[in-house]
């Protein structure tokens, strides 16, 4: 560790404790810097590398599979640094301004300061609704995953995977492992665009075989895989009952009990919007990314940016970003120097990064966004599960009110205004408005986050200030 | 007119135990009826492995039982007795406390 007696005078604060903040986290350590690291969840690891609650017993190698020595390094990494740091565990960050953080932690608020902060926020799950989507028994995929991996359970006896992108195959691959009854996997993308994939991927051919093993051994384990599937509906009265699509062979109904869907993921951008960051439109993830230059500064000075919350890259590729957001951050300090073998480190990760870019666009390439989907959705597909909006009713406030950006459609008809303030429902009325309007979706505007970024309780610890000295003249 | 639609309609339990059966019993209401979970269950696991849905909407009255599990959704919220609400895929089981799944809609 380098000894410092200015470090003390920085107050980093980390949000997030998956791949990227863990690392970025032990970077900063290594200089002397003790950050707080803030997380919603219990344990670290982040969503990927989620830990199961204490008493669980599964080894590592069976929650994480081929990721587990990897999972197994950050969950020591940070275990080895927990009395080094300030570490707040099942704490929201509701509310961001200037060097100042509000957090709610067991129905308390509290403010945080910093003067330097990294935001590793994480994804979650893209959502492309179908009609019957809202049913019971309809999962994310991501969800899908968490069920499994965080409380040994499967989503039903019956099961369905659907959508595109990497996560299909692998949760699938994970629950038919773990002895659930996997049906099908019904792909959106087309098995050519995947195939014509495969060179891009080469990129990284230790993912790319990881992905080619999961397919296999799906298909020999006698899992229905289609391709060029566009999900139609799910049936059911109190819960799913079967999923009708169509692919090349015609209209197909499949029972089942459950259904685990997503298109791949979307970045989680609340805090840098609030926070004042400078937003651009990423063609490939068709969603409004925070800006931030090759070691993750934002547009914000003192504020950094790492991880899925930025745009997605994947795991590994986010704990590189961690430990270059706080390489960052170190030399912007102005009084800490790095070594010289930081300043050849910062070199070898960002040519790893562009093995991963390279990969990614593989990646875009053969689980390909379904851009049709707009055109597709049925005026009566319940689009706002919060609020319960249908297609219809975004369209009609672009026809008929003339609506044309995301804010005023929301305005008109409350879509993205429920309690998961768009997180499931924004991508896909921004390619309603596009499809209605004949916009491009770059041009239909941005969802403006707001406080708090997740619901609060009503009843929290309020810090009262007299009124005899508010009201004193 | 009170509608009560019971998320116990469909009896069946949602999600299926497949690892990690040999835990510590944490007992619990669930709408009046003794049951029963493992420490270490979230509220929404001890719930959708008795029955199939956690909640109503309050405007369609539609059945739900989550959906993202990461805290993100905010679509499994439940009530206790008490009149406090939770968001089940993030709360931890605890011992005896008493769940209200079913909604009245007047």
């Amino acid at each position: 560790m380098i000894h410092n007696e200015k470090s003390g005078d920085f107050k980093p604060v980390i949000v997030g404790a998956g791949p990227a903040g863990i690392r970025a986290a032990q970077t900063l350590l290594r200089y002397g810097l003790r950050p707080t690291v803030i997380d919603e969840s219990p344990l670290w690891g982040g969503q990927i590398y989620r830990q199961p609650p204490a008493q669980f017993v599964r080894t590592k190698k069976d929650l994480y599979g081929f990721e587990s020595s990897r999972a197994d390094s950050l969950h020591r990494g940070m275990a080895e640094i927990l009395d080094q740091i300030d570490y707040q565990p099942d704490t929201l960050v509701w509310n961001a301004q200037d060097q100042q953080l509000d957090t709610l932690r067991s129905g308390r608020t509290l403010t945080v300061n910093y003067s330097h902060l990294i935001v590793a926020t994480g994804a979650t799950d893209r959502v492309l609704p179908f009609s019957g989507w809202t049913l019971p028994g309809v999962f994310s995929l991501g969800g899908s995953q968490v069920a499994l991996k965080y409380q040994g359970c499967a989503i039903g006896s019956r099961i369905i995977f659907m959508g595109t992108g990497p996560l299909l195959y692998l949760v699938a691959y994970q629950y038919a492992r773990a002895g659930a009854n996997v049906l099908a996997v019904l792909d959106t993308s087309k098995l050519t665009d995947q195939i014509a994939a495969v060179p891009a991927m080469f990129a990284q051919p230790a993912l790319l075989a990881k992905g080619v093993y999961y397919y296999s051994w799906l298909l020999s384990h006698g899992v229905r895989l289609c391709h060029d599937v566009e999900p139609l509906r799910a049936l059911g009265d109190d819960r799913v009952s079967s999923i009708v699509w169509r692919d090349t062979k015609g209209e197909q109904t499949l029972e089942c009990d459950a259904v685990g869907f997503g298109y791949a993921l979307r970045s989680e951008t609340q805090l840098a919007d609030i926070l004042g960051a400078r937003f651009q439109f990423d063609i490939p993830q068709r969603q409004h990314l925070p800006v931030r230059d090759d070691l993750g500064r934002s547009s914000v000075p003192g504020v950094y940016l790492a991880g899925d919350g930025a745009g997605i890259m994947g795991a590994d590729s986010a704990e590189l970003a961690g430990e270059l957001a706080a390489f960052a951050l170190i030399s912007d300090t102005k009084i800490l120097k790095l070594t010289q073998s930081d300043i050849l480190r910062i070199t070898e990760i960002q040519s790893l990064q562009s093995k991963s870019k390279k990969f990614r666009a593989g990646l875009e390439r053969a689980f390909t966004f379904p851009e049709q989907w707009g055109k597709q959705a049925p005026d009566d597909l319940i689009v706002c599960r919060c609020e319960e909006i249908t297609a219809g009713e975004i369209r009609k406030a672009v026809v008929e009110l003339g609506a044309t950006e995301i804010n005023r459609v929301k305005a008109f008809t409350r879509v993205g205004m429920g309690r998961c303030q768009s997180r499931m429902c924004g991508a896909a009325a921004a390619e309603i408005i596009a499809q209605t309007t004949g916009l491009d979706i770059s041009e239909v505007g941005r969802l403006r986050g707001q406080a708090p970024i997740k619901p609060i309780p009503f009843v929290t610890d309020v810090q009262v200030v007299p009124d005899v000295i508010r009201g004193a003249p | 007119m009170t509608e009560k639609k019971s998320a116990q309609t469909a009896m069946h339990p949602m999600f299926i135990r497949l690892a990690e059966k040999d835990r510590e019993p944490v007992d619990f209401y669930l709408d009046g009826c003794s049951v029963s979970g493992f420490k270490g269950d979230t509220v929404l696991t001890a719930i959708l492995t008795h029955q199939s849905s956690l909640r109503q909407t309050e405007k369609l009255n539609a059945l739900r039982a989550g959906f993202c599990l990461m805290g993100a959704c905010q679509d499994c919220w439940v009530e206790l007795e008490s009149g406090e609400r939770l968001r089940s895929c993030t709360t931890f089981l605890s011992q005896g406390v008493h769940i209200k799944t079913t909604l009245d809609v007047v």
